[in-house]
């Protein structure tokens, strides 16, 4: 089999096959590396899944189910605001500013959910929809203390920030090419870490941790209970370039900066083990 | 312009161009009847010419052209954090805990300045020149501000362009990148104003929760404030 020939011919009939498959030289070595662990009779199966790759637009459907899945997360951290914004006893542990700040994530959640639901709408879907009594945000007694003590709302807050931020990353490739949906998912996405950034100082500055805006390796919460939120973010090597053997300013970049400077997505599977204890 | 020489060598002889380019140069020998060897040296000749008549750096086309957009903006920010962090007056206007995470971002924006270089290849655009003049460097409240506009900046770029993206693969880099850049937007903005980090200014706080995206038109129209070189975007992808 020609595969380059193959295409040539594509070519002469769709001048921007080229493009669509674009970028066709690592579709091509994904393809030749299956190719060498399964039969050469099955590379038609493999071409097959490229031409799908080239010329298939996201369904509806599809981008509905993406737009759910977020609009759950949504859900979660907006009943999570308005039930500790709401609760006295919990506002009164914290200064003025921090509380300013925390109604400032709380307006940004709530507006999410309204957007996403508008948009699955617009787009003939049926949006999910939960209320205060679908959740138990001490994730089955996992954090007894969620409303009486702040720190451990604010430990629970950053996670889902967190895990907000990985979970939309994850999905991006989902909204491929799509102007309208996946520009909507990277402005919210952005959001998210801004919040996740300002809890993680608000924390820092609470506790006197050495906790930082943006995520050091695997885990730098202290929290072993979210250790699942944050897997992976250890990852040192971006496709084919390994960032620590890269020049920083003195020596090369170290595996520190190397951690922090690229946040890791997570798949939908991952965010929905995270978050189900959350759900009653 | 020397680098801009070096330039058209490169887009001519790039074994990794992109399909795009190398479409329209395919097209063009065809064009040009180009059957020998002779004559196409002569057609590569004639591109030569053609490419010349652009000035400054070119950043490519297809998802080759939006990574160097991308890597033009963080070596922009690379140069600004290497300046602010070695300048003399860093260790007094800006606090131990402040100073170690102004450092964090230098070397996080040089990862990502490294990281393009490297995964460009032959296909990444020279060495920028910038021109910071108009910063004052020992100057707390300038340098934020700066650092601040030079973020959010990045954010609205990454977010603008997602969509121009071809490869999943590229758009999960960007998008690796994107929240990082995010992360440290809102921590600047809470240095200079405290609760600042979903500002109205970026977000659009009143409708839907959205931070604000811009084209690489309009984001290349504030960095070439700070960025001498010339950068030519005319065939970044538009849809």
């Amino acid at each position: 089999m020609d595969l380059l020939n193959i295409i040539e011919e594509i070519e002469k009939v769709d001048p921007e096959f080229q493009d669509k498959i674009s970028p066709r030289r690592s579709a091509i070595k994904n393809m030749t590396s299956f190719g060498s662990k399964v039969a050469v009779a099955a590379l038609p199966f493999a071409l097959g899944s490229l031409f799908k790759k080239a010329y298939a637009q996201q369904s509806t459907t599809d981008v509905v189910a993406v737009l759910n899945y977020a609009l759950k997360l949504e859900f979660l951290e907006s009943n999570f605001y308005n039930a500790g914004l709401g609760n006295t006893a919990l506002v009164a542990l914290g200064s003025s500013t921090e509380i300013a700040g925390l109604k400032l994530i709380q307006t940004d959640e709530n507006n999410h959910v309204t957007f996403l639901t508008n948009t699955i709408k617009s787009l003939g879907g049926t949006p999910v929809s939960f209320t205060a009594a679908n959740f138990d945000f001490t994730a089955k007694g996992t954090f007894p203390t969620v409303f009486t003590s702040f720190d451990t709302f604010l430990a629970v807050a950053s996670t889902f920030e967190d895990t907000g931020v990985r979970a939309y990353k994850g999905q991006a490739p989902n909204l491929l090419r799509n102007k309208t949906v996946l520009t909507a998912a990277l402005d919210i996405h952005s959001v998210e870490a801004r919040h996740a950034s300002h809890l993680r100082m608000m924390r820092r500055a609470r506790t006197a941790t050495t906790l930082k805006p943006w995520i050091t390796g695997a885990n730098d919460t202290g929290i072993a209970a979210v250790a699942a939120t944050y897997a992976g973010e250890d990852n040192v090597t971006q496709g084919p370039v390994t960032i620590t053997s890269l020049a920083g300013v003195s020596g090369n970049v170290s595996t520190t900066a190397a951690t922090e400077a690229f946040d890791e997505p997570l798949t939908m599977a991952q965010v929905v083990t995270i978050v189900t204890p959350f759900f009653k | 312009m020397e680098f801009f020489t070096k330039k058209s060598d490169q887009l001519l002889t790039s074994t990794e161009a992109e399909p795009s380019q190398k479409m329209q140069r395919r097209q063009f020998l065809r064009y040009a009847g180009a059957g020998t060897a002779a004559v196409g040296l002569l057609a590569a000749e004639a591109c030569k010419k053609d490419r010349n008549s652009y000035t400054g750096v070119y950043l490519g086309s297809g998802d080759i052209g939006i990574l160097n957009y991308a890597y033009a903006l963080e070596q922009l920010e690379a140069a600004f954090y290497t300046q602010v962090v070695a300048n003399a007056s860093f260790k007094t206007a800006f606090s131990t805990s402040e100073q170690g995470l102004l450092t964090d971002i230098r070397d996080h924006e040089v990862a990502h300045r490294e990281f393009f270089k490297a995964a460009l290849g032959a296909n990444a655009i020279a060495s920028l020149q910038v021109n910071f003049s108009s910063i004052n460097f020992g100057d707390r409240a300038n340098v934020l501000a700066t650092a601040k506009a030079f973020e959010d900046l990045g954010v609205s770029a990454y977010n603008g362009a997602g969509y121009l993206i071809k490869s999943a693969d590229y758009l999960t880099f960007a998008g690796k990148i994107v929240s990082v850049e995010a992360r440290h937007a809102a921590y600047i903005r809470d240095l200079i104003t405290p609760n600042s980090f979903v500002a109205m200014d970026v977000v659009n706080v009143s409708v839907n929760g959205l931070e604000y995206d811009k084209t690489p038109q309009q984001v290349l129209a504030v960095a070439s404030t700070y960025i001498t070189t010339k950068i030519n975007a005319d065939d970044l992808p538009t849809s």
